[in-house]
């Protein structure tokens, strides 16, 4: 890969990057046009139909775009990475080639490391490796208790101040519901976004999937729908009082949609995320144990699946995440209920996601706008638009290139995919960071290596 | 027992789930003839002779295996009993290694329990020989079933259709309820629970069951009262207030059982707590078939052992 060679040395500014004749897609613009898009300085030039009115630039390096698709490069803003601590399951390396096989050219980091990402110093060492050894954008988002213990609140201030883009407790939720008022009253004073999981610990008790019919047949124990809507409703009343940006990291049921449209209507300034999982699977997919589903939330059922897919179409619900979440065979080689919960996803996210497109359920405007535009507001940054001056950051794909998904493909660490031998329309041929190739479908494995 | 034009032609018995009724038939019919064999005076046959049979059971449990080891022995298998304490699983090796490494010694059939559901299919996929499931977490335990459904039939006859079998108690943590519920319906017995709400699990509805909370009204026109065993730590506060109060609303004691058929037969997979979901007047009472379960237990084993076996070939 172009980028691992050379990716300490400077950008070759003196030499523009044209891709023509291709079709242009960027959802800030509402733009959906036959153009192309023209780069130099690592930044978009222009992109859009009107590109070439004053012909191509001199000595430009030129992609013909003939059939694909440009979209920016999404931005996923919920990924489990093992670094540090975990670097066994995956580094910041690995998933960012991971992300950037995928379209993905922004990765927002969960602070569930070890140690976990509560301190500047930690939050440093993550954008500092991810500097030196990364082919995408790594965004760090940090604890917003010490040591995701729910007690004591974290540095939100000096934090945001080094850099991090969110506040999170990750896969946790914090129980105390006078804490996380007090934090959430003292990240609005800082403008901070507070992103938080809402699975209520002592109501999931043992639950390692959808409270019903099917886990009682399974002997498993569930967790009830309410373990989710409790606390989403908890979260979505204190960020009224608290006037604080908040975000529901995970959403995944019919109820939680509907509690996230009742809240945004009282004008609550409150947003909400799904994983592609749930939005491509259901409490069926787990079958006879599989406990590379074994998810958290735990897949739902089709009902919940169909009314998410629903609610992100009209806006309700804003992003779309892969929930990406490494783990090794032998935490997953296990009786489900002793098995790791967790599936990797940056690889996946934009294939599974373009299957609602093709399934007309949701419009491709508005999915791609799911997984860049949206989020890059949602999190302040620059990035997940084709608007002139900004970061270079967009993919190709091939939306008429069916293709199987096998492990062989895989580029993370981790192989706990959901999605094995899936069959997907879609397919990234290359993508761009700030500019620079990360990813060519076209190249050779080894070349990454 | 030896030479059967088999109608059962599965490798493994992880569950009653997906069982067709005629294979259910087949193993009663199979587990009569282990009845006879086990009631001479002489009881080694050489069905299995030079087999090996493992009974691995990550769960304690003296019944249930003490039941499985003497079906094997009856059927002239070599035994081997490995139990959690004794194995290496307390070091850290995870139930994979194990399979593996039991798998490697060759043997003809594993019988394993296991405290999670699950755990049992997963390990069968890992080995080359028969696996039979004697209990996995709330999920299964099929012999259990076919013990129930063999003890009814020698009773009741075969026409499941005409019985209305009741079960009480802990359902939701019952792999057996579940095993029995499947089973029952295959055979196309009316079945139905008569527990409080807190020990049903979810979506209890359509598993093919009617719901009963009083029990006096749940036992009307019962031909069988199947009792399930109530945990200690479950009967304290946590699902039931307290043992008086479970034992008054449904423990099963002669004026209770009266509202069931007279000739009801009354059962319980045990061990049974005397006194909490059992009177000790009726557990020894004329109605009771809770001993001829236990020997029907060895039976249905015999049969499941030497059935599956038989699946894998002649002598090697």
């Amino acid at each position: 890969m172009i980028a691992s060679a050379n990716q300490n040395a400077p950008f070759e500014s003196g030499r523009p990057l044209l891709i023509e004749n291709v079709r242009v897609v960027d959802p800030a613009r509402n733009l959906d046009t036959h153009g192309a898009v023209l780069v130099a300085d690592g930044k978009i030039v222009a992109a859009g139909p009107e590109v070439l009115n004053q012909g191509a630039p001199d000595g430009a390096e030129r992609i013909d775009g003939k059939g694909l698709t440009l979209i920016p490069g999404l931005v996923d803003a919920r990924v489990f990475i093992g670094e540090p601590g975990g670097e066994h399951l995956e580094t910041i390396r690995t998933a960012s080639l991971a992300a950037a096989a995928g379209g993905v050219t922004s990765i927002v980091t969960m602070p569930d490391t070890h140690p976990v990402i509560d301190d500047v110093a930690i939050a440093e060492f993550v954008m500092r490796t991810a500097r030196d050894t990364a082919v995408v954008n790594v965004f760090p988002a940090a604890a917003m208790t010490r040591g995701l213990e729910g007690k004591e609140m974290t540095e939100i201030g000096l934090l945001k101040d080094a850099g991090v883009v969110a506040f999170t407790d990750g896969r946790h939720t914090i129980s105390d519901p006078a804490l996380l008022r007090r934090i959430m009253t003292y990240a609005r004073d800082h403008g901070a976004l507070v992103m938080h999981s809402t699975q209520d610990l002592q109501l999931t008790g043992r639950g390692v999937m959808n409270e019903g019919l099917f886990a009682s047949w399974l002997g498993l124990p569930g967790a009830p729908a309410e373990a989710e809507i409790i606390p989403l409703e908890r979260d979505l009343r204190l960020a009224g009082l608290t006037a604080c940006r908040y975000h529901a990291a995970e959403v995944s049921l019919a109820e939680s949609a509907d509690v996230v449209r009742a809240a945004k209507r009282r004008g609550v300034k409150a947003s909400a995320g799904v994983s592609i999982n749930h939005l491509s699977l259901n409490e069926n997919d787990i079958g006879e144990y599989r406990t590379y589903f074994r998810l958290s939330p735990p897949l739902r059922h089709e009902d919940d699946r169909m009314a998410i897919v629903e609610a992100l179409k009209d806006g309700t619900i804003d992003i779309v995440h892969s929930a990406h979440d490494p783990q090794d065979a032998d935490r997953k080689r296990r009786p489900f209920a002793e098995a790791e919960s967790g599936a990797i996803g940056l690889e996946t996210l934009l294939a599974a996601a373009l299957r609602l497109h093709f399934s007309n359920d949701v419009p491709l405007m508005r999915l791609i706008e799911t997984m860049t535009s949206a989020p890059a507001r949602l999190l302040g940054i620059d990035r997940g638009t084709l608007i002139a001056g900004r970061p270079a950051d967009f993919t190709l794909v091939d939306l008429d290139e069916p293709f199987l998904f096998d492990e062989t493909m895989i580029r993370s660490k981790s192989k706990n995919t959901v999605f094995e031998n899936a069959r997907f329309q879609g397919r990234v041929m290359q993508t761009f960071v700030a500019g620079r190739r990360v990813y060519d479908a076209a190249a050779t494995t080894e070349a990454e290596a | 027992m030896i030479s059967s034009a088999s109608s059962f032609d599965r490798r493994h018995l992880l569950g009653i789930n997906g069982l067709q009724p005629t294979e259910i038939v087949h193993l009663l019919d199979r587990a009569e003839e282990a009845v006879a064999v086990s009631r001479r005076p002489d009881k080694k046959t050489s069905v299995l002779k030079g087999r090996t049979q493992i009974n691995l059971f990550f769960e304690a449990s003296t019944r249930t295996q003490a039941s499985f080891e003497i079906a094997g022995k009856r059927l002239g298998a070599d035994v081997m009993n490995m139990s959690v304490a004794n194995s290496s699983v307390k070091k850290g090796e995870t139930l994979i290694d194990t399979a593996m490494t039991l798998n490697a010694m060759q043997p003809d059939i594993l019988i394993v329990r296991h405290h999670a559901a699950g755990a049992v299919a997963l390990l069968s996929q890992k080995v080359a020989c028969s696996v039979v499931n004697a209990g996995d977490g709330q999920h299964e335990h099929p012999t259990q079933a076919l013990l129930d459904a063999l003890t009814i039939r020698r009773h009741k006859g075969s026409e499941f259709q005409h019985l209305t079998v009741v079960i009480c108690g802990d359902v939701l943590h019952s792999r057996v309820a579940r095993s029995n519920i499947l089973l029952l319906n295959a055979l196309g017995a009316r079945v139905r629970v008569v527990a409080p709400s807190t020990l049903l699990p979810r979506g209890i509805e359509q598993m093919g069951v009617e719901i009963v909370h009083d029990m006096r009204e749940g036992l009307k026109d019962a031909d069988v009262v199947m009792m399930l065993r109530l945990q200690r730590e479950r009967m304290e506060g946590a699902f039931v207030p307290s043992v008086r109060e479970y034992f008054r609303y449904f423990g099963l004691d002669a004026e209770k059982l009266a509202h069931a058929k007279p000739d009801a037969l009354v059962m319980h997979p045990g061990p049974m707590n005397r006194g909490v979901e059992i009177a000790s007047d009726i557990a020894d009472g004329p109605q009771s078939v809770i001993e001829e379960q236990v020997e029907m237990g060895v039976a249905v084993r015999m049969a499941v052992i030497a059935t599956l076996i038989g699946q894998t070939g002649g002598p090697r």
